[in-house]
């Protein structure tokens, strides 16, 4: 049989006296999925992930989670772990003493402390005081302490700050291992490339409110425009291409300034520096594919054809902005 | 990435129960350097001060029961209570109780603890009760700790109580653990509004540092001229009441009010740090559990209960120093009567009792320029007593110094036979002179003359 969603939200709020942390969100999060969670600062993520962690009850809607409602606080479920604002340790003990005690707190002998260790890689400093940890060990041994209790929902809470990449790397190996094998994680962070890396769903949080929730692939086509860099045989016709093709924008330098988008900056300087000439174009999916198609026609080699930004992040840019404007 | 799976079945929430809350909480505890060293303190330097003071030649006789150290080994652990009383207590009860809620505020770690323990309620009782524990392990190393070293180095000997009366070795031990035992009452009171303030103040230092700065403002009260009811109603002072034990009859009236003026600014502190620490909204990022309506909700009611304590004690006590002519005038008589028995032994002079001395005092205060009560070190006293077959009576003049507890140094002002010398010759060397100088305790409460 199919299995119900993790985690099951509708019409979510919540309120800090007359501010609005959450306002109507909805939300499903299947079995095995990681499921990011973006937004910019003082969108609710937090606040989101807290009520997903039973901290508090929502003000309105309903909550689900592993099939069981949730109508008070520290109500959810067994199988509900993780952590918001940071991993929660105690610096006085070592970390295999963090872990032992947080194990005889849940009264669970069959608990594998080491596992939980060797799993994100801390077995050489098990033994040492969490207060000379790095702000990355200290991420990851509090991952390892989610995974003691072998969560059937796991929130993190910017898990990838601090990490250095192989760190980074490592966690996000433990996390796709453990949706394989059907946990549902749900994460929030900053990092854009983190998020298309791990999760293949997202929500975006704005003001409290939803501005996205689905696949990211989607996202894609739901935004109209999206800045590419194309790099061809004849870079000379792919421009006079561009110029003609309807749908398409030529972007200039100033243009990508104006915008602010380093990555797109960086990108097209980038390109100078290397002494070949790069397009940067702003269209939709349909009026790119008719660009390519044209150039394609025309014999012009297609070398490189790749979002400045990702779909993502420039959703995320533009409830940034909007923000601002607002 | 969606996968689908068999749904397992959902466990039911599942709350930590909160003897495993406490192990947790204890555990936290004592791997922190802090408590390490304040245990280990508090089991050892009890018994390097005893035994190092004890073999010195000047005694601390600025503190009840100091100049007794050099005769019995009893003396040693009271020396020590006064002390804490006055400044250990306090202060470990303010790095305890005072930082165990603030802590994880420190640290962050407040929603992590919530979703593992999953109740604020069974928190705070593990919380409540592992501070508790730590601080109970500390009291009974200083007792352990300055007892062991009080009768290793000077000996089990007879303990010369308050009123002069000579308390066994074995009524000794008896008396000094129940007055230790009746300490443990205020401390738990301190420690209830370290809890308070843990909690009300969040991470702010005043709140680590709250029953110290409590200890302190009711040590200045004590100090003044308040009404002894007021003085009563304080929960510091069974830290001073114990004094009551060690007079035969013992006072046990204001003991037995400073205890249980203890006990319940411990219950209300404790409810109120509860009723404050439940009602904390840990989503909110901002908040820290303190402001003004914690400050509000924490502070008034105790304000209110000091009002009630002392409405309800004042019918027993009144409104006066609880300090008058006729209470000194018996005291010194009956503390100059033991001593002087003492004295004889010492002397190995032929044996008297208290009875047949009929020892009587006659005390004035300013030289009769003032009305005789209340506190002040302008009491002169006149002791007058009988030997028998001797028909002339004998008497004796001391000065006092009472302060407003109603404890008093008598010092000697002659004559020099009496007391005038500060040791006296016996056959197994010389000792301290009993009369010379000596410490009692005026019962601030009404008393029965017959009693």
């Amino acid at each position: 049989m199919d299995a119900p969603p993790t985690v099951r939200a509708r019409d979510l709020a919540k309120y800090f006296g007359e501010v609005v942390a959450l306002d109507g969100v909805d939300l499903d999060v299947a079995p095995g999925q990681i499921h990011g969670l973006v937004g910019p600062n003082g969108a609710g993520k937090t606040t989101l992930l807290g009520l997903l962690l039973g901290l508090a009850v929502p003000d309105r809607g309903t909550l689900e989670i592993l099939g069981t409602p949730v109508g008070r606080a520290l109500a959810v479920p067994e199988g509900v772990a993780g952590f918001v604002d940071g991993p929660g340790l105690y610096p006085s003990m070592t970390a295999r003493q963090n872990l032992a005690a947080l194990a005889a707190l849940r009264g669970d002998t069959t608990l594998d402390i080491d596992d939980a260790i060797d799993q994100v890689g801390l077995t050489d400093v098990a033994d040492d005081r969490v207060r000379g940890f790095s702000l990355g060990m200290r991420q990851r041994l509090g991952l390892a302490a989610a995974l003691l209790t072998k969560p059937r929902l796991l929130i993190l809470d910017e898990p990838s700050n601090g990490l250095d990449p192989a760190g980074k790397k490592h966690v996000y190996g433990v996390l796709t291992r453990l949706a394989a094998n059907g946990t549902a994680v749900m994460l929030s962070s900053h990092r854009m490339d983190d998020v298309e890396a791990l999760c293949s769903e997202v929500t975006i949080l704005s003001t409290g409110r939803v501005a996205f929730s689905g696949p990211i692939s989607k996202l894609a086509s739901e935004n109209s425009e999206l800045d590419y860099r194309v790099r061809t045989s004849d870079p000379a016709a792919a421009r006079r291409h561009a110029a003609d093709a309807r749908g398409i924008r030529l972007r200039d330098q100033d243009a990508i300034q104006d915008a602010a988008q380093d990555a797109a900056q960086d990108a097209a300087q980038h390109a100078v520096q290397d002494g070949v000439e790069v397009l940067v174009i702003s269209a939709s999916v349909p009026a790119l594919d008719e660009f390519v198609k044209r150039l394609v026609g025309d014999d012009i080699a297609v070398r490189e054809l790749a979002p400045v930004v990702s779909p993502l992040e420039a959703a995320f840019l533009a409830l940034t902005e909007q923000q601002e404007t607002n | 990435m969606t996968a689908t799976v068999a749904a397992p079945e959902t466990p039911a929430v599942r709350r930590v129960p909160v003897v495993r809350g406490y192990r947790f909480e204890l555990v936290k505890l004592l791997t922190q350097w802090r408590v390490r060293v304040l245990i280990i303190a508090c089991w050892l330097a009890p018994a390097l001060f005893v035994a190092v003071v004890s073999q010195q030649a000047s005694l601390p006789v600025d503190t009840l029961f100091g100049r007794w150290m050099h005769s019995t080994g009893w003396a040693g652990p009271l020396v020590l209570l006064g002390f804490s009383g006055s400044w250990a207590l306090p202060l470990l009860t303010s790095l305890i109780a005072g930082d165990v809620f603030a802590a994880e505020d420190r640290l962050g770690t407040w929603r992590h603890l919530l979703v593992a323990v999953r109740s604020p309620r069974r928190i705070f009782v593990a919380k409540a009760l592992s501070s508790l524990t730590v601080i109970v392990v500390l009291v009974i190393g200083l007792v352990v700790s300055s007892t062991v070293s009080g009768l290793l180095v000077v000996g089990n000997r007879q303990l010369i109580g308050l009123d002069g009366h000579l308390l066994s070795p074995g009524n000794a031990a008896g008396t000094v653990f129940l007055a230790w035992l009746c300490a443990l009452a205020p401390t738990l009171a301190l420690a209830a509004i370290g809890l308070l303030g843990s909690v009300a103040l969040g991470r702010s230092p005043m709140g680590l540092l709250l029953p110290a700065v409590v200890a302190l403002a009711m040590q200045i009260v004590q100090q003044l001229p308040v009404p002894v009811a007021f003085r009563l109603a304080l929960p510091g002072y069974a830290f001073i009441s114990w004094n009551g034990l060690f007079t035969s009859p013992a006072q046990l009236g204001p003991l037995l009010i400073g205890v249980i003026v203890s006990l319940a600014w411990t219950l209300v502190a404790t409810g109120l740090a509860y009723f404050l620490f439940v009602r904390r909204d840990f989503t909110n990022p901002t908040h820290d559990g303190s402001g003004r309506l914690a400050l509000t909700a924490g502070l008034l009611p105790l304000v209110v209960l000091l009002g009630v304590t002392t409405a309800a004690v004042a019918p027993v006590t009144g409104f006066g120093s609880g300090i008058d002519q006729d209470k000194v005038q018996r005291a010194v008589a009956v503390e100059f009567a033991h001593l002087y028995r003492l004295q004889t032994k010492q002397l190995n002079r032929a044996d008297v009792t208290e009875e047949q001395l009929q020892a009587a005092a006659e005390c004035t205060k300013g030289g009769d320029q003032v009305a005789a009560r209340g506190p002040g070190n302008d009491w002169r006293c006149v002791v007058s007593w009988h030997i028998p077959g001797v028909a002339a009576a004998g008497s004796a003049i001391y000065q006092l110094d009472i302060n407003p507890l109603g404890r008093y140094v008598a010092d000697g002002d002659g004559p020099k036979e009496v007391n005038g010398f500060f040791l006296v010759r016996t056959p197994s060397g010389d000792e301290p002179n009993p009369l010379w100088q000596f410490d009692g305790n005026i019962e601030l409460l009404p008393v029965n003359p017959k009693g």
